[in-house]
């Protein structure tokens, strides 16, 4: 913004901590869905979702097709930012800095710094701070997320095991997060220093965590939610909303899969409401088991 | 149809809890002296003496509110002269008409005023600045993907500018501003709000 205010001629400031993790909190009770075309996405938008991912495959084709997954083209999230008047997200490798900044550069609204993408860094992720545009990353754990909004990151979710259709490790990363955040409340100021050692994050953040009882960013899950009940459990056990990825449009009617995933997020304490969404909604997606899933092919390994 | 009052003797103000920032308005109408309620069903609504009506995404806000049945008890309590505050998709569903509706995009009305989406830009565009709020004065403008009012009737009475275009406006007891006071911790916003709700009572 160029623009100076006339009452005090003080220059507005964009890109602050603020702006970024407020956009997150305006997400808030929502469902924010992966789209690989602009009718897709102008589904999701018909449906209720308060966000699009934009991305080339979905996690689930990501899996079957292999080789190495990168940004998606940009021509076709501008197709997609062109097609609906939701904020539009893309995603970056994991440590990959310069697929951000292209993806600043085309005015996405968010970016996930994801690991359904190969990881093109092994040691670092992005500065995040050095970004006007806010940055979501995936945890399996309270180190992890602090460590992320120690980088910069404006909003946290889960990372599930994307493209499975299985919900069991979103389950497993949100209660790990909670659990770990209960402990710290219980710590006086002597055991915090401590607890920074040994979630490895820093301590002002460890200490700020202890004081909210809960993260300084607004906390979704991800991977693995394919039906209106698994969204509804995912609020229950305490995300502030949900990324659906390859649950809709794998499945046999993704416009009324959409709209009952984004019922049954709004009213995810009402199992009436829950259950009217759950009907007749045609075939889920198949699904695996991650117990079969060669431990190469689980995506929440990446990232450190 | 005024509600209880509670423990504090403050109003009790709901908070449309479809989808948005509910949370941080729920802390901030506390801190400014209310009772305040998350109001997802009619049931709800009916109960309480006034209604703040979040940040989030006003299609989704305004999709969910039609699904819910949620569109017409809205419109009717704010008809009836409910003390009503919108921030940013709530200032959005306040509005007589959208200047670029999405199909199908319904509002709540009660402030004769075209509002235009995301007249500032995109999220690498959202911005704070300081904004000269009348009877508040200024106040931190948390402005994200945020509206302007393009028009007013006249009626509506113009409550802050900023760059040139209307960002905070009050017709009756109906009160919108583009930006989120809530994430500020300044709650001088909400306390004149809950002001507000006290004299309709």
């Amino acid at each position: 913004m160029s623009t100076t205010l006339p009452t005090t001629g003080q220059t507005p400031e964009t890109g602050t901590a603020r702006v970024k993790r407020g956009m997150a909190e305006q997400l808030k009770g929502g469902v924010i869905m992966d789209v690989v075309t602009p009718d897709q996405a102008k589904i999701a938008e018909d449906a209720g979702a308060v966000a699009v991912m934009a991305l080339e495959r979905v996690p689930a084709d990501i899996r079957k097709d292999g080789g190495v997954a990168r940004m998606s083209d940009p021509d076709m999230i501008e197709g997609i930012i062109a097609a609906v008047s939701i904020p539009v997200m893309a995603k970056s490798r994991i440590g990959h800095f310069v697929e951000a900044q292209v993806l600043q550069s085309l005015g996405v609204d968010y970016i996930d710094e994801s690991e359904v993408l190969t990881p093109a860094d092994e040691v670092n992720h992005s500065d995040k701070w050095a970004f006007t545009t806010p940055f979501v990353c995936g945890a399996t754990n309270l180190g992890e997320a602090l460590r992320r909004i120690a980088e910069g990151a404006a909003m946290i979710r889960s990372k599930g095991e994307a493209g499975t259709g299985n919900v069991v490790e979103a389950v497993r990363h949100l209660r790990q997060i909670r659990h770990e955040i209960a402990r710290l409340r219980g710590y006086d100021n002597n055991e915090l220093y401590a607890a920074a050692k040994e979630l490895r994050a820093p301590y002002e953040i460890v200490k700020e965590v202890a004081e909210l009882g809960k993260l300084p960013v607004v906390l979704f899950s991800a991977g693995g939610v394919a039906t209106p009940a698994d969204a509804a459990l995912m609020r229950q056990l305490g995300a502030e909303g949900v990324f659906v990825g390859s649950g809709i449009f794998k499945s046999g009617d993704p416009a009324k899969r959409a709209a009952a995933i984004v019922k049954a997020t709004t009213f995810y304490d009402d199992p009436k409401i829950v259950a009217d969404a759950s009907r007749n909604l045609g075939e889920a997606m198949v699904g695996i088991n991650i117990d079969t899933l060669p431990a190469s092919e689980h995506y929440a390994n990446r990232g450190w | 149809m005024a509600g209880d009052q509670g423990a504090a003797g403050g109003p009790l103000i709901g908070v449309l809890a479809l989808q948005g920032d509910v949370r941080e308005h729920l802390a901030a109408l506390t801190a400014a002296g209310a009772v305040p309620r998350a109001v997802r069903r009619p049931d709800e609504l009916a109960a309480v003496d006034g209604l703040v009506i979040p940040g989030g995404e006003s299609t989704t806000m305004s999709k969910l509110a039609v699904l819910f049945g949620m569109l017409e008890p809205l419109r009717a309590r704010v008809r009836a002269g409910m003390p009503v505050y919108g921030t940013c998709a709530g200032m959005i569903l306040l509005a007589e008409k959208i200047l670029d509706p999405r199909s199908g995009q319904e509002t709540v009305g009660g402030i004769d005023m075209i509002v235009r989406r995301n007249a500032f830009g995109r999220q690498n565009e959202s911005f704070e600045a300081a904004v000269d709020v009348t009877g508040v004065g200024p106040v931190d403008g948390v402005f994200i993907r945020a509206p302007w009012v393009e028009s007013v009737g006249a009626e509506v009475e113009v409550l802050a500018e900023h760059g040139g275009h209307v960002v905070a406006v009050r017709q009756g007891n109906a009160l919108a501003t583009a930006f989120h006071p809530e994430l500020t911790g300044d709650h001088r916003l909400h306390g004149f709000f809950t002001e507000m709700v006290r004299s309709a009572r």
